[in-house]
């Protein structure tokens, strides 16, 4: 936690031009590493429903890690190979798990009103995480190259055309569809989620819903 | 699981057991978590936050 | 601007804290949620059902075809009246001035007549002399007069019979059309088309925009569709096919497909099933940005406090006080 250069010399002057230093600083600031990797918790972090964003962030790494598998094989492996069928099984169940877990958690903070105390923007980008991986998750569906992808692309167009982002967004185009879900929207999943982690931490869990104020000791 | 499923059909909502099932799941799911005791913390309280 | 980390120690001064570990948590929680995964992969597998090729349909449903492409030389289809992306013929959805479908022009060109009948034609007449003099006759006749033969014909085919994959119609003055279909099925039939849809006239392809369009003009897909519950009247949107669960998160945007004003024709404040896509595409984005600004909204933000769940919750904090309270 030094305000000073890390090296030997001169100390350099109170308001310093070093980016490094500034950045080093401002780190140190917001969040300090017994704050991004606390060992303890308030002591009302007592219930199971904590539990539901951890698990949430372990479903998305399975999502990723077979989807990585996936996409290794190409996207048509899972049709003939049986292993690449386990693949797309391990992908679709724990694409299932994530919504699951991601809703349970949502309604979770929706009680505890998580947003309190300077936390609405965590709680916006949790929802700019559900939207995105609704985003991501249906151009997954479009990629599968089978009956349930084609149908589900005829009758999405409406939508998208209607709106106007038909244009740019054309689900009856594959190589569109596949580079959007292998790598531009795991990409800002990823980001946000991080994102998400690191507003948590640098503000600590949501005090319980006290109508008369201060907390118990 | 490639055979058609059942649809319950309950005034103007239709849905497949499939489906009711994870829905139905979630909420029971979300009540366990409610009342289901939470181990606490082996060992000395590491005190108050100073 | 005080920092989020000396915020976060005065924000828990006082406040008792217990060892808790995050990181073996993650751990356990890769674990658990892996070994989930893994078990209902290979228990349940996964849902894979064939894609449908136009040859599928040609061989199966040719009468339905023929009168697809019947309606694709007449423009009446429903991509080629569709408006944009992929032509100026219909005005698309609208809502009053709200007009999106319109903003960004045809960006998208399809010109269903062409693409879907008359150049699969040409190159199919390649060797073709019977065909290619059918088609002759069909590009010299007037439009009045492809107009009278294309009435006649969408006519007789709901009476057509199926002999052999070959479709028959009674006798009439069709001029060259039946030649042309009967070609035009046979190509499909044979997996042809498929190809020409998709390569159209390149090697390598990754844009279904062709066949996919054309395929949706039919009832042939739509019907499978219906069978397995995918249809938008259907809840289709959160539907998988065979008994996987499907997009079950989807719910809230099938839901409004099957209430009224969207399932009406007179609608509500303009909104009506005509326009429905657009209407409930406005009306998800303001809810979605509403779930959103839930910490800004009043009611919405209160009802937390007003529900006990809170309450179960946190009952280590609260049971101390309620103690406090009774004595």
């Amino acid at each position: 936690m030094a305000t000073t250069s890390s090296l030997e010399g001169p100390t350099p002057p109170a308001q310093s031009k070093s980016w490094t230093l500034r950045l080093r600083q401002a780190i140190d600031r917001h969040l300090p590493m017994d704050h991004l990797l606390p060992d303890r918790q308030p002591y009302y972090v007592g219930s199971w429903v904590y539990v539901f964003g951890v698990v949430t962030i372990a479903a998305l790494v399975w999502v990723v890690v077979s989807g990585i598998v996936l996409a290794f094989f190409g996207p048509q492996w899972w049709h003939d190979s049986r292993v690449g069928r386990f693949f797309n099984s391990l992908h679709f169940w724990s694409v299932q798990l994530f919504f699951i877990f991601m809703v349970l958690h949502l309604w979770g903070q929706y009680f505890m009103a998580g947003w309190r105390s300077g936390r609405a923007a965590t709680w916006m980008i949790g929802v700019v995480i559900f939207a995105v991986s609704i985003l991501t998750a249906f151009t997954g569906y479009l990629s599968q190259q089978n009956f349930d992808a084609q149908f589900i692309a005829i009758n999405a167009k409406d939508a998208m055309n209607a709106a106007g982002i038909g244009v740019f967004f054309n689900v009856l185009n594959f190589g569109q569809m596949y580079g959007l879900h292998i790598m531009l929207l795991p990409i800002g999943v990823t980001i946000l989620v991080v994102l998400h982690i690191v507003m948590v931490r640098t503000r600590g869990v949501v005090k319980p819903i006290d109508p008369e104020g201060g907390v118990r000791p | 699981m490639d055979t058609p499923t059942t649809y319950f059909h309950w005034g103007f909502i239709l849905i497949s057991v499939s489906n009711l099932l994870v829905i139905g799941g979630m909420v029971v799911l979300f009540a366990i978590a409610l009342v289901a005791p939470f181990p606490h913390p082996k060992g000395a309280d590491d005190g108050d936050n100073k | 601007m005080k920092s989020m980390g000396a915020t976060q120690d005065e924000y828990y001064r006082g406040v008792h804290m217990v060892p808790y570990d995050l990181v073996k948590e993650l751990f356990l929680a890769l674990a658990g949620v892996g070994l989930l995964a893994l078990l209902a992969a290979v228990i349940l597998s996964s849902p894979d059902v064939a894609p449908v090729t136009i040859a599928n349909w040609a061989q199966s449903d040719p009468v339905d075809f023929v009168t697809t492409a019947t309606n694709e030389l007449a423009g009446a289809s429903t991509s080629a009246a569709y408006g944009n992306p992929y032509n100026t013929v219909g005005p698309g959805q609208s809502w009053g001035p709200i007009a999106p479908q319109k903003w960004f022009g045809t960006r998208i060109p399809v010109d269903s007549t062409n693409a879907f009948v008359i150049q699969p034609l040409q190159r199919a007449s390649f060797s073709n002399t019977d065909l290619g003099s059918a088609l002759t006759t069909w590009q010299g006749a007037s439009s009045d007069q492809q107009t009278k033969w294309l009435d006649a014909y969408s006519k007789a085919l709901p009476n057509a019979t199926v002999t052999d994959g070959k479709v028959t119609v009674a006798d009439g003055d069709y001029g060259p059309l039946p030649v042309m279909m009967s070609n035009l099925l046979g190509v499909a039939q044979a997996g042809g088309l498929d190809g020409l849809l998709v390569i159209n006239g390149r090697f390598y392809q990754t844009d279904y925009t062709q066949p996919l369009l054309f395929m949706g003009d039919g009832s042939y897909l739509a019907g499978l569709a219906a069978d397995l519950h995918l249809t938008g009247s259907l809840w289709g949107m959160m539907n998988e096919t065979g008994s996987y669960p499907g997009q079950t998160w989807l719910w809230l945007y099938t839901m409004w497909y099957q209430v009224p004003p969207f399932t009406s024709s007179e609608g509500f404040l303009g909104l009506n099933s005509s326009n429905a896509d657009l209407g409930i595409i406005i009306l998800m984005t303001l809810l979605t940005a509403a779930l959103a600004l839930v910490p800004l909204i009043p009611i919405l933000r209160d009802i937390p406090r007003w529900i006990p769940i809170h309450r179960l919750i946190w009952r280590q904090y609260y049971a101390p006080r309620k103690a406090a309270a009774r004595t």
